[in-house]
């Protein structure tokens, strides 16, 4: 650390002493930097990079393009190249055409929901003073509680004779909510909603600090309402905030995993529910063809970053 | 108008605040019920009706007290290695001068769009299979030991304290690492329980990857054990949901504590400064 801290002195507003320790430490400086330690304190980071991202993401699109399957560690086995048959198999596998469409589903009715709940809550909750600490806490309790946990209420609670059905009366779903094969992909939607709304209802608190007061000032000089305020006040000056939700939102609804392995048993019934990830867990270590998972999870890539794009383009309306 | 307005208000969020935290009471109250009772009188049950049988039949089938030691070893390993390698390179990132700071940087920008799914694979074969880490807290820990956003958010906070601190350090002849732990670490103290606390949600919550990796029930987080039990065992059992929801509660407990503990340092001024760095 010696050597570091001669170089850190140096870097201050003394001017650089002369001397015959000046020219190695300045050839050194010009490779390395002024900070050299810079590198070392970031040296574990670059190298977890390359070994837990950089590695395996090359490791993935190449098991896509080879027959791929488990063999005992170290042991030397063909693992042919072929080519683009693990995509053909994706992609006219009715499963997993079944679970993309599921996920859209699943997207297209938590998405629009997160933004427009999240957006109401967190604004009622910007304009009251009393309460706000316990109602915050409230809201974002479900967002730090485990689905696995929360997963175990709601089976009880939406269960053929739970309290939602009991209460429902004849309203209620038959088969129930879980196991119809209309309503499991829905169910898993709200949940989720309910689930992560709590964090994004932060991400609007924080936005709506940001607005600047004037804008309310002008709208109420004008006569607007609280309802008009909203639409053209508050809605267009958190649009930045709107973008990173319904961008969060589709990436984490895209992993989708826990709740149709859990909530509906598997991606039940008949594989209404089951999620992409769901699918590639079960053909790539359930059924020992990592191949075919590794081309799902490259599809699922593609087709994220294409919604995202799609996405930026009608939400972010051309700005941020 | 006015005070019309404001109750209308206080009732929407009074309806929110119900619909967050009723299946909590109802996670409780389940799992200190004898009978399952899902009518809505079941609700506000009978005194009579509570028992903590409920808690030792689940600790009877899975371990609860092991399943929370294994959940608290992977969380603060998770934790341990944020905070430490975040710090170091966000440090670095902020304050020193050194090539490939710009590149660096990049990286950790990078690396975030790169989604779990898509590594899943090929992390499990090369952690379970390639590197025989199946089974141990190192494979679980590995995949989420160093996060680019913490990276991100430290270096976010580091570029906020004046200039001339790290200068005066240097001209006393402190070290980096010196200067790092005694000037600027004290400095973003809250910021670094912020850190904490967000990060904990992670591996304490996470299924899917501990799912894959742990196949011996002593090695299995809570939150995996539980799993297990509810889509294996909790059939035959004799009060199955009542199981389910005591385990429910001993796994959401902790999080839950700590978050309502912790509640301030957790608001969207903090979650604000992180998400723009």
């Amino acid at each position: 650390m010696t050597v570091v801290d001669t170089g850190a002195r140096a870097g201050g507003a003394a001017p650089p002493p002369a001397g015959r320790r000046g020219r190695p430490r300045d050839r050194r400086r010009r490779l390395l930097g002024r900070n050299p330690s810079g590198l070392l304190f970031s040296t574990p980071y670059l190298a977890y990079v390359l070994v837990v991202f950089a590695v395996p993401l090359g490791f993935a699109v190449w098991i896509s393009f080879h027959d791929y399957f488990f063999a005992a560690p170290g042991a030397d086995v063909d693992r042919p190249f072929v080519g683009l048959d693990n995509y053909t198999d994706v992609l006219t596998d009715p499963d997993v055409r079944r679970s993309f469409v599921n996920i859209g589903i699943f997207l297209v009715i938590n998405v629009p929901l997160t933004v427009v709940l999240s957006l109401v809550l967190a604004t009622l909750l910007n304009q009251v003073v009393r309460g706000r600490v316990f109602l915050r806490v409230s809201f974002y309790v479900p967002y730090v509680t485990a689905s696995v946990a929360v997963v175990g209420v709601w089976l009880f609670l939406f269960s053929g004779d739970g309290l939602v059905n009991e209460v429902l009366g004849p309203l209620a779903p038959d088969p129930p909510w879980l196991i119809n094969s209309f309503w499991a992909m829905p169910s898993i939607a709200f949940f989720v909603t309910w689930k992560q709304l709590g964090f994004y209802i932060l991400l609007y608190l924080a936005a709506l600090q940001n607005v600047p007061r004037e804008l309310y000032e002008a709208a109420a000089t004008d006569g607007a309402g609280r309802l008009r305020t909203f639409r053209s006040v508050t809605v267009p000056a958190v649009r930045p905030a709107t973008v990173l939700v319904v961008l969060l939102s589709t990436i984490i609804g895209a992993n989708l995993f826990t709740e149709p392995y859990l909530l509906t048993g598997g991606g039940g019934p008949n594989g209404a529910s089951a999620s992409p990830v769901l699918i590639m867990y079960q053909r790539g270590i359930e059924q020992g063809t990592p191949g075919v998972a590794a081309a799902i999870g490259v599809v699922l890539v593609l087709l994220v970053l294409l919604v995202a794009w799609l996405q930026r383009r009608f939400v972010g309306g051309g700005e941020s | 108008m006015s005070r019309r307005s404001s109750a209308l208000r206080y009732v929407v969020l009074g309806i929110g605040a119900l619909a967050f935290l009723f299946p909590f009471y109802y996670m409780v109250i389940g799992s200190l019920q004898a009978e399952p009772d899902p009518t809505p009188g079941g609700a506000f049950p009978d005194p009579s009706n509570l028992t903590l049988d409920n808690y030792a039949a689940i600790d009877g089938r899975i371990d609860l007290l092991q399943g929370l030691v294994n959940s608290g070893i992977f969380t603060g390993g998770v934790i341990l290695g944020t905070v430490v390698f975040g710090v170091l390179a966000g440090y670095a990132l902020a304050v020193l001068q050194w090539r490939g700071r710009g590149a660096t940087f990049a990286l950790a920008l990078l690396v975030q769009v790169v989604p779990f799914q898509l590594l899943m694979i090929p992390l499990y074969v090369l952690i379970a299979r390639d590197y025989g880490l199946a089974d141990s807290y190192l494979g679980m820990i590995l995949p989420f030991a160093i996060n680019s956003t913490a990276v991100i958010v430290f270096r976010a906070y580091f570029l906020q304290l004046p200039r001339e601190l790290f200068d005066a350090a240097a001209v006393d002849g402190a070290g980096d690492l010196r200067t790092l732990w005694s000037v600027a670490l004290p400095l973003v103290r809250p910021v670094l329980l912020t850190v904490v606390l967000i990060t904990f949600i992670g591996p304490w919550n996470e299924f899917l990857w501990p799912f894959l990796i742990t196949k011996d029930q002593s090695m299995q987080p809570l939150a995996v054990s539980l799993a297990n039990y509810i889509s294996n065992v909790a059939a035959s059992a004799a009060n199955p949901f009542g199981a389910v929801l005591a385990g429910a509660v001993v796994l959401a407990a902790p999080a839950v504590v700590l978050f309502i503990v912790f509640q301030r340092y957790f608001t969207s001024t903090n979650i604000d400064s992180g998400v723009k760095g």
